[in-house]
């Protein structure tokens, strides 16, 4: 499998800002080298601590190689290999005082970028995938939620979900009803707003931004803006990443690794509608990289 | 060699004995991916590795020995058939007929799984497997092409077990058998012994080598012999990886393999339902004037069915009657239905008890669920009335092998009156029988079942109309809220009217007609041609249902609870009709 022709990025993915590296692991004068839409590029800092990239091109070794824009965002460095917009989407919640904004966990995932956000846009996984922290079996029902893409920013939102979980975040101890707000602002980027454990009123914003190492590759980035003065950020950093090794093994045993954008080419339930809107949502927005385009055919390898 | 067509064969895809209870075995063949598993019941179960929901792999998840459950939403596929048999995400809901994984063909010989494109080929006849005890030698994966890993087993020398140590001489020959396997034959002057190699296509550039000796040694001199196969084999693997660089011209065998039943995601299931044929394979008297009956395919596998289930059956005489299934998971090869027989009934329970016998043919619809059983109660009360303990035996059989906490209360004439009382026994959980009470003593004591009410409890009702009125009024009493208290009346004992007239307006095509005293909404949308499935046409089983976008119904059915019947916006097209002189339905 996977043996699939490469795809080519195309430019809706070209001409996005995608995370390619934690700013807290760059050091000035240093670069590292990473992968980003199957080029090899490097990531530095400039002696302000803003973030440089550039392309490495094949051909010309010892070369000057090629700058690429490059920005600071969450915690993460960004760059783009078309012609980005101005600004990344906004998380005006980061802005508060109070909040604690923590990149929060990578790991590299065999799968598309697109697998791993329908993954993190679905609530039905939770008692199964991450039994005893984010759902408990029996206790499986999805109630209905809402879908929306926002007509301004052409943002996609799911509304209303709600799930039963027996640790929501680190600092719960016991069971509650979650609320859950969806965000996708970017076709690898997804976030979800959550019901505070110790703030009723406000909102801990959770977010995966996915560095599509290749159509069926990505670096599984978690970013976290929480309102939590008791947890530690290892405390922290801990629940992120035991949620999403939990998520790994799913998302490598799934097939086919890129995402089918065919109606019906897997089923779907009430529950699925996040992701059923998704799927549409990247076709309607052109994106052909790390999907199976509606109308090709899927295998299944 | 001229070679058949490799889809019309089967090959091998698995070691009988790698199939371990409550295992799942991954395979491959001509580039699908396999997940194998074999049922408590000895059924193997060959399927495309791929969750039709979100593309799992379903070797990754879990046989309970009945249905496989898919690790990521957990997802449940039965046995048999491969269809999903319930959603966790929507508790209440039975899933979509259409919703089944793919599966293949499976046989079993010499101590291999077989599996291919047809259901009517078989493994192939080897002779020298023929008539000995056989050892399923250990298989080996090989990154090799078929061709040349034939031309390399050909090849392969070894000693029969008696000769082992020894240095007499050994002949050995090599005769392919057919375009998968060869049998190499190892003769001394006092024994031969034969290895048969099945070469698994598991696809373009690699294959599975399955041996198996013949005849098998004898106990004590297994080891011995499994180690000199096993030494030579690994030998024969460097040789044949090895080799690769010189590739040889030799054509793959491509075929791409089509399942028996290919998947199903979803989409629109038909009007009316089709038809099944089952003969009847046992019948006996299983309750004081309760006869059971066992259906059995007349041909092919008998559709799946989730607790809750029933079936119309068309009787000889031209009467429907429905029954509901009594199998629980793990019963998936035959339809286990429980008569009563109704003296006053219209002959339908008389004529199953007197004139439908062992060996006869029926006509029946492939099950339909309008009692679905919720698996995410933290207690689920079954309470079931006289016969109506059919659909509840399904249920609770459910919940036990689920593991969930459950309660089944039997009210009865007297223990004799109980269907499958023995059945019950057997069970584990908390089974009560309330035996020869009268109404008043029956109302008490399910007061005392029904008090105190509690989070996340669901009850599931089924008995004679009275008795369920009673149950569900006592619930309410006690707090149950109303989606909390599940109920199914073998029929709709209320009085009907019918003698209004009105209107109906059918939204999707545009027409309207006019419904007149006498005649039902469902007969006369069917006159209009438009296709509505139906089952009891009592108003009882939910079937006939239909949304109301405009107009206020008048129900006269017992399937809608108070709640749904006060939304106004779906109604049964069987006996219901309408308050206003005209409905707009979204039909
Ligand atoms: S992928 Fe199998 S249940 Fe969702
Ligand atoms: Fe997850």
């Amino acid at each position: 499998m996977d043996a699939t022709a490469p795809q080519e990025p195309g430019p809706p993915i070209l001409d996005l800002w995608h995370p390619v590296a934690i700013l807290a692991e760059l050091t000035a004068g240093e670069t590292i080298r990473t992968r980003l839409l199957d080029r090899d590029i490097a990531v530095g800092l400039d002696g302000e601590g803003a973030p440089l990239a550039w392309l490495i091109t094949g051909e010309a070794p010892g070369g000057a190689p090629e700058s690429l824009p490059a920005i600071a965002a969450y915690e993460f460095a960004w760059t783009s290999l078309g012609t980005p917009p101005a600004e990344i989407f906004a998380i005006p919640e980061c802005d508060e005082p109070d909040r604690r904004n923590l990149a929060t966990f990578s790991v590299g995932v065999h799968v598309s970028a697109p697998r791993a956000v329908e993954n993190f846009l679905d609530l039905g996984h939770f008692p199964y995938v991450h039994a005893g922290i984010l759902g408990q079996v029996p206790r499986t029902e999805v109630a209905d939620y809402r879908v929306e893409v926002d007509p301004e920013t052409n943002e996609l939102w799911a509304l209303d979900c709600e799930f039963f979980q027996p640790q929501a975040a680190a600092a719960s101890t016991d069971g509650q009803m979650s609320q859950y707000t969806y965000r996708v602002p970017h076709p690898y980027c997804v976030m979800l707003y959550k019901s505070c454990p110790t703030d009723e009123s406000r909102f801990d914003v959770i977010a995966l931004f996915c560095q599509a190492l290749s159509a069926d590759r990505v670096l599984f980035h978690t970013f976290m803006s929480v309102i939590d003065e008791v947890s530690s950020d290892e405390q922290i950093r801990a629940f992120q990443t035991l949620v999403s090794a939990q998520d790994k093994p799913i998302l490598e045993n799934q097939t086919p690794r890129l995402l089918p954008l065919e109606v019906g080419a897997e089923a779907s339930v009430r529950s699925d509608r996040a992701s059923v809107a998704y799927r549409r949502w990247l076709g309607d927005l052109g994106v052909g990289y790390g999907v199976i385009p509606a109308g090709l055919p899927d295998d299944g390898s | 060699m001229t070679a058949p067509d490799p889809a019309s064969l089967l090959h091998p895809v698995a070691a009988g004995a790698d199939l371990v209870p409550r295992h799942v075995v991954r395979s491959r063949l001509f580039g699908r991916r396999l997940a194998i598993w074999r049922a408590d019941d000895g059924f193997i179960n060959i399927w495309e590795d791929r969750c039709i929901h979100r593309g799992m792999r379903l070797s990754a998840g879990v046989n309970d020995g009945a249905e496989l459950v898919c690790q990521y939403h957990g997802w449940r596929y039965s046995n048999r058939n491969g269809n999903c048999t319930y959603i966790p995400a929507h508790p209440g809901e039975a899933p979509a007929g259409a919703l089944r994984v793919a599966t293949f063909a499976c046989a079993e010989r010499y101590g291999l799984v077989w599996s291919g494109d047809s259901a009517d080929a078989s493994p192939p006849s080897i002779p020298a497997l023929e008539d000995a005890e056989v050892l399923v030698l250990r298989s080996l994966p090989v990154n090799a092409p078929v061709p040349l890993v034939l031309e390399g087993l050909a090849r392969y020398s070894f000693r029969p077990t008696a000769a082992l140590g020894s240095d007499i001489p050994v002949a050995t020959s090599a005769d392919a058998g057919n375009p998968f396997s060869v049998t190499v034959t190892a003769t001394t002057a006092g024994a031969a012994s034969s290895v048969v190699f099945f070469v698994q296509p598991a696809d373009a550039g690699r294959c599975v080598i399955r041996p198996v000796l013949s005849p098998a040694p004898a106990p004590g001199e297994r080891l011995v012999t499994l180690r000199h196969h096993a030494g030579a084999l690994e030998e024969l693997r460097a040789q044949l990886e090895d080799a690769r660089p010189t590739e040889i011209a030799v054509p793959l065998p491509v075929a791409t393999l089509e399942p028996l039943r290919s998947g199903g995601t979803g989409g629109a299931a038909g009007g009316r339902r089709p038809q099944l044929q089952v003969r009847v394979a046992r019948k006996w008297l299983c309750a004081e004037g309760i006869t059971a009956f066992e259906l059995v395919p007349v041909t092919g596998e008998l559709p799946s069915f989730q607790p809750g289930a029933h079936l119309d059956v068309h009787l000889p005489n031209g009467l429907v009657r429905q029954y509901s299934l009594t199998n629980g998971p793990d019963l998936t090869d035959v339809y286990r239905i429980a008569v009563k027989l109704e003296p006053d009934g219209g002959g339908g329970s008389r004529l199953m008890h007197d004139s439908v016998h062992v060996g006869d043919v029926l006509d029946i619809s492939t099950p339909r669920n309008n009692f679905p059983l919720r698996r995410d109660a933290a207690r689920t009360v079954l309470i079931a009335g006289g016969i109506g303990i059919t659909p509840l035996l399904a249920m609770a059989q459910t919940l036990a092998r689920q593991g969930l906490t459950w309660e089944l209360h039997c009210f009865a004439r007297s223990d004799d009156h109980i269907a499958f009382g023995e059945m019950l026994d057997s069970l584990a959980g908390s089974i009560t029988r309330h035996v020869g009470l009268t109404p008043e003593q029956t109302g008490h004591e399910l007061g005392r079942i029904v008090r105190p009410y509690a989070p996340m409890n669901h009850t599931y009702v089924c008995g004679p109309g009275p008795m369920i009125a009673t149950a569900r009024a006592l619930a309410a009493d006690a707090g149950w809220p109303e989606a909390a208290v599940h109920f199914e009346y073998f029929k709709n004992e209320s009085p009907r009217d019918d003698t209004s007239a009105f209107e109906v307006a059918l939204a999707r095509s545009g027409r309207s007609l006019r419904i007149s005293a006498g005649e039902s909404l469902l007969d006369g949308l069917r006159n209009a041609g438009v296709d509505l499935p139906s089952s009891c046409e009592q108003g009882a089983c939910g079937t006939c249902i239909a949304t109301v976008l405009e107009g206020e119904p008048d129900h006269q059915d017992v399937y809608l609870n108070g709640s749904e019947r006060a939304a106004g916006d779906r109604m049964l097209t069987c006996v219901s009709r309408a308050k206003s002189g005209r409905l707009v339905l979204d039909l």
